[in-house]
């Protein structure tokens, strides 16, 4: 085993040792209590109505539209991470190039909230 | 060799379970911890009648639990409808692999250990997506929408508050980051980065004020809402567990992890794990007695506060803080 899988095998252990509980927390339930489903109890739930049709239908777009804002503003963290850790090394050729990155993502930022993107009457 | 092998798994094994039931075991008192605060805040009782003071409540709950019809509605997915629960309970189970209690405590003592929280906290959000998607129901497609939603835009400000500490600590390993705190703990210099991420973490948990993605009053329970026995009661566990890993990750990056709060006898007497409890604990206060303090949020409040406070401030802080630290030639070197 090298080093390096040496340090992540926890990792391993712990999800499989998740699997195994609750595959067995399931598992144990559907084998002590008892089952008794009917049409009734199996619909979905409406507030005491018939189901009136399929729940997967088309959403508000603003949904989708965090989805995209986390995207770019996840993946600036995600460059912050690399450079927070090693700032000390690549100095101020390093540290400005990531004040212009931030600049340019503000700028993108004061452009959605201009335009309402992050507004939710 | 082989024996080796068998004596590090099955140690790894032991250890990975010494983490694990104890967290289990918070979890379950957590629940009923919650109702005897809440009830204390607003002069009840609270459950007092199974065991001593209630003490044995929470096992009364797991026995209820376990013994209920599970009922998977007749147009789920019914693989997914099970992997849902299933998902969000290992994710919240896996991340405890990293979390140092004491001076490298931590089960795998990985150099990306901030970086691994980060992940498998952002991987969350499909436990409840799947969820919300396979029940086929509208107030689980509701809920499962607006719950990933919160949980996305308030990880973004999550991320800035963390790479603020990794810009003091120099380091993505979680003992790097406690050890960094010796002379000071970061919820003095960063206080305002400390309020976001407490305030983010509640968010994140989907706890009150913002448990808009349960919402009783509207969508009936959001995403779980078809769940029913021990798939639901994985939901739960899940949820308790990530307050509680959420607790930590605020203890490790804030609080000082297990040091103790003032560096001298009697003090020093008491041991890191304690003083790590105690401070998970006090957290975990912390977000009962919101709990009991304040209104709902409501969606469009959520998400201005999410979008237009946290990310402005949290960003302006982080360029803040590398500034002065490289002006004045402060940034730590770890990595040397």
């Amino acid at each position: 085993m090298t080093l390096l899988l040496g340090k992540y095998f926890p990792i391993l252990v712990f999800m499989a040792i998740a699997i195994v509980l609750s595959a067995a927390f399931i598992g144990l339930s559907l084998l002590f209590a008892k089952q008794k489903p009917y049409a009734e109890k199996l619909s979905a739930y409406e507030c005491g109505f018939e189901p009136f049709d399929d729940a997967r239908r088309r959403f508000d777009v603003r949904f989708y539209l965090v989805a995209i804002l986390f995207i770019i503003f996840d993946l600036e963290v995600a460059f912050l991470f690399p450079w927070a850790v090693s700032l000390w090394r690549i100095g101020a050729f390093g540290f400005f190039s990531m004040l212009g990155f931030l600049a340019v993502l503000t700028v993108g930022f004061v452009y959605e909230w201009r335009k309402g993107a992050l507004d939710w009457e | 060799m082989f024996w080796q092998d068998v004596t590090t798994l099955s140690l790894t094994v032991l250890e990975a379970l010494a983490i694990l039931v104890p967290v289990l075991l918070c979890v379950a008192y957590a629940t009923y911890a919650e109702r005897r605060v809440l009830a204390a805040m607003q002069s009840r009782k609270g459950p007092n009648v199974v065991g001593a003071f209630g003490l044995m409540q929470p096992f009364a709950d797991a026995a209820k639990m376990l013994l209920k019809e599970t009922i998977i509605p007749a147009g789920a997915n019914r693989a997914l409808f099970l992997a849902g629960p299933m998902l969000t309970f290992i994710l919240a189970m896996v991340a405890w692999a990293v979390i140092p209690v004491n001076n490298h405590w931590a089960v795998a003592d990985i150099n990306v250990g901030i970086l691994y929280l980060f992940a498998i906290s952002s991987l969350g959000v499909y436990g409840i997506i799947i969820a919300g998607w396979a029940s086929n129901s509208k107030y689980a497609f509701l809920g499962a929408l607006r719950s990933a939603a919160q949980m996305v835009s308030y990880e973004v400000s999550m991320g800035f508050v963390i790479v603020c500490v990794l810009l003091c600590v120099g380091s993505l390993n979680l003992n790097d980051i406690v050890l960094a705190q010796k002379t000071i703990w970061f919820c003095v210099p960063l206080f305002p980065m400390f309020v976001i991420f407490f305030i983010s973490t509640l968010a994140e948990t989907g706890r009150a004020p913002f448990d808009l993605p349960e919402g009783e009053s509207e969508i009936v329970a959001g995403f779980f809402v078809e769940y029913s026995s021990m798939s639901f009661g994985l939901f739960f566990l899940g949820e308790y567990a990530n307050m509680f890993l959420m607790s930590s990750l605020t203890t490790i990056l804030f609080l000082g992890g297990w040091l103790s709060p003032l560096p001298f006898a009697p003090f020093t007497w008491v041991p890191g794990p304690i003083w790590f409890l105690l401070k998970v604990f006090l957290c975990i206060f912390m977000f009962f007695w919101v709990r009991a303090t304040f209104p709902r949020y409501r969606y469009d409040q959520l998400m201005r506060l999410g979008w237009k406070v946290f990310l402005p401030i949290s960003l302006f802080w982080l360029v803040l803080t590398a500034s002065f630290l490289f002006a004045f030639h402060l940034l730590p070197h770890k990595l040397a």
